[in-house]
């Protein structure tokens, strides 16, 4: 197998992933919440074809595309919501979205 | 199969005609209005016709084909309850003695509407009243026609109904909803034992029909028909009020007094008396005719013992029919079924009179009852103090009324049996009942003339009258459906009941002249006592000398207070306990520590429910790893 080697993609697909979640975890915005959202889908992306190719399988390849139809999908009718939050209370701050608990 | 049209048919009419006016009645009585009581009575009249017919019919009747009662007729109506080896029909039975029942109930039932139309004329309920009087007039001749045990339990709980509707008629009074109530309770008591003794006879003998049990009777042991025919007794001495549940009875006057006449005197109280003659052969299987003569007989001398001690007029009356009931069972006791159904046939004549008599008394004294203020009314209202009067000598046994030859076929016929101890009783219970009714009859309409204040009596509405003066001569002639020598209705009666032993010759012309003779005896003490002028003093050193008997007399021997210690209280403190301990502490206490344990875990486990995203997602977080670590270690471990 010639390029790179398979385990950089792999340790740069860890480092997006982690980076989502912290961004996930620390970020108040919502439309910011979502944009670490799409980081870490694509992390989770980059591990398949990266698997893909070191197992000359296709299946990885195809399920990228799945995430990518869902990820589309989700991104639809999340910023639905998050714009009429947004047009309601007049921010995006999910810590002000809090009204669902007991 | 092509039907001979027969008087049978008639049956399911006579309890048709009242049961669809009463309807009528409740459904529209406010529209019918005043024309209830003419609608009423002419139904039930109906009723008495169509019973005149059957009569007549049955008379007529040649005796054909077998068996031991060839006029009988059964009329299939439909079948009632068929599931299993259970078949029960709705039948009726047209014989003898169901017919003579039905011509008492309906013939002295019509005399007691007409009387209601004037006595309750001013009543705001008074459509209301005859929907229920004619409701009663249904269900007691269904009791009478019904063909088996099943059926007669329907018309038996309808005549406990309506007398339980009609003793409350005047709910807002606060004593007629309770008596009210205690009738109802008293008689489910006995109706308990009645469905007991029936459940017991349909295992024995596989049949509900009267036919079909008292057929079995005969090849049943002793032991089993005389607990049978007790738990019967039970249900009769309930609705016929026998010691010991005879105590609803002078409650039950808190009713109209039309009611105590028709229901509390004529016909409902004597359900149990029928029922007994109906299945006598059960009750002659074993030993229970010894019980039911008995404590006929103690009924009998005890209620006289109270009804010479009451100042209340109707109650008066109530502890009478307590006592001549007790002298039905007396009768049926000695095996002279006849002679009982004879004294209950006059009994409904003449007491139904004293009723009717005493309610126009009220009617006129303004609802007075209290027999102390009453004087010389006989003057102010003939009518009414005349037709008392047959009333009166009918009751106490004086020859030629219907009284003396009834009272002395019982008498005669224990006699006979050689049970010379009820026969003492039952002649002791004649010389007091002669006594306490002299009482009454001299205090109200002999002596002084005194009326309660404001009182404006008069004499007694064409309608009372129109009831008063058939039952006054069938008071005087009545005894002639059974004079002896004739015997014409034990004669009759003999293929349902069977016959009974009479004495004859100089032995009952003896006892006929010895309960003549304490008749005569009662009469004159209570002259005596009650009109002559002396008579007062005698009365005050009388009580002072039986003081304490006196006493215990006018509080009804306590034992109303009796049954108030030992049943009453007791039932309450179970339900007390029921409701406040079993039922709050330990179901309300199950069901809400449940509901309680859970309520106080979700409290603090709601808690997770922040709201926010971002805790939520940690948690999220932390499952993946928690799962993914648990994967990795397995793929490690294998």
């Amino acid at each position: 197998m010639n390029g790179v080697d398979p385990g950089y993609y792999l340790v740069l697909a860890a480092l997006m992933f982690t980076i989502g979640v912290v961004g996930v975890l620390v970020r108040r915005n919502a439309i910011v919440i979502f944009m670490f959202v799409e980081l870490m889908l694509n992390a989770v992306n980059l591990v398949f074809v990266t698997f893909a190719r070191m197992h000359g399988e296709v299946a990885g390849q195809v399920l990228v595309f799945f995430v990518l139809v869902v990820a589309a999908a989700e991104v639809v009718v999340g910023l639905a919501i998050i714009l009429l939050i947004a047009r309601r209370r007049g921010t995006a701050n999910v810590d002000e979205a809090n009204l669902l608990r007991w | 199969m092509t039907h001979e049209p027969t008087f049978g048919d008639l049956a399911p009419f006579v309890i048709a005609a009242p049961l669809a006016v009463s309807v009528l009645l409740l459904f529209f009585g406010k529209r019918i209005g005043r024309l209830a009581g003419p609608l009423a009575s002419a139904a039930i009249g109906l009723s008495f016709a169509m019973g005149c017919v059957m009569f007549f019919g049955l008379l007529g009747e040649e005796a054909h084909g077998e068996g031991h009662n060839a006029r009988e007729q059964i009329v299939h109506l439909f079948d009632w309850i068929r599931t299993g080896s259970l078949n029960v029909g709705a039948d009726l039975l047209v014989d003898q003695l169901s017919v003579i029942m039905v011509l008492v109930v309906s013939g002295v039932g019509t005399l007691i509407h007409v009387y209601s139309i004037g006595y309750m004329h001013d009543d705001p309920r008074y459509p209301r009243f005859f929907a229920y009087l004619n409701l009663f007039a249904a269900s007691m001749l269904l009791l009478v026609l019904a063909d088996n045990l099943v059926l007669m339990f329907v018309g038996w709980v309808g005549v406990g109904l309506c007398s339980y509707l009609l003793i409350g008629f005047w709910f807002e009074k606060r004593s007629a909803a309770a008596a009210a109530n205690k009738a109802f309770i008293v008689n489910r008591i006995g109706d308990f034992s009645f469905l007991l003794g029936g459940f017991l006879l349909f295992s024995v003998t596989g049949a509900f029909t009267f036919g079909a049990i008292n057929h079995g009777a005969g090849e049943m042991s002793a032991g089993i028909a005389t607990i049978a025919a007790l738990l019967l007794f039970g249900g009769a001495a309930g609705k016929s009020a026998q010691i010991p549940l005879y105590v609803w009875l002078p409650d039950a006057m808190e009713g109209p007094t039309p009611v105590s006449a028709l229901i509390h005197a004529a016909t409902m109280v004597t359900a149990g008396v029928y029922m007994v003659a109906r299945l006598s052969p059960v009750f002659a299987a074993g030993d229970a005719l010894v019980v039911v003569g008995w404590i006929g007989a103690l009924t009998a001398l005890w209620a006289a013992v109270m009804a010479a001690a009451e100042y209340d007029i109707k109650r008066v009356l109530a502890y009478s029919t307590i006592s001549q009931l007790g002298y039905m069972f007396l009768a049926h006791g000695v095996g002279a079924y006849s002679a009982g159904v004879f004294h209950l046939v006059t009994h409904a004549f003449f007491k139904a009179l004293m009723f009717l008599g005493a309610g126009a008394v009220m009617h006129a004294l303004g609802g007075e009852t209290d027999m102390r203020k009453m004087g010389g009314l006989r003057k102010r209202m003939p009518i009414v103090g005349l037709t008392f009067l047959a009333g009166w000598l009918a009751i106490s046994g004086i020859v030629p009324f219907a009284g003396f030859f009834s009272k002395d076929a019982i008498l005669a016929s224990a006699w006979a049996e050689e049970q010379y101890v009820l026969w003492a009783i039952g002649l002791g219970t004649a010389l007091l009942t002669a006594f306490y009714m002299s009482r009454l009859y001299f205090r109200v309409f002999e002596g002084k003339d005194r009326v309660p204040e404001g009182a404006h009596p008069h004499d007694a509405p064409p309608t009372m009258a129109a009831a008063l003066v058939p039952l006054a001569v069938l008071s005087l002639l009545g005894g002639a459906i059974n004079l002896p020598g004739q015997l014409t209705l034990e004669h009759f009666l003999e293929p349902v009941v069977g016959a009974s032993h009479v004495p004859e010759g100089l032995t009952a012309y003896l006892l006929a002249g010895i309960a003549l003779l304490g008749s005569v005896v009662g009469i004159a003490t209570a002259r005596v006592l009650y009109l002559s002028r002396a008579g007062s003093l005698v009365r005050r050193k009388l009580e002072a000398r039986l003081g304490p008997l006196v006493t215990a007399a006018r509080n009804k021997f306590y034992v109303d207070e009796i049954y108030d210690r030992t049943v009453v209280w007791p039932g309450k403190g179970i339900a007390l306990l029921s409701a406040n301990v079993v039922d709050r502490r330990v179901f309300d206490g199950i069901v809400n520590g449940t509901g309680g344990t859970v309520a106080r875990f979700s409290e603090g486990l709601r808690r997770l429910q922040t709201g926010y995203v971002r805790n939520y997602a940690v948690l999220f977080l932390l499952g993946v790893v928690a799962v993914f670590t648990v994967l990795v270690l397995r793929a490690v471990g294998a």
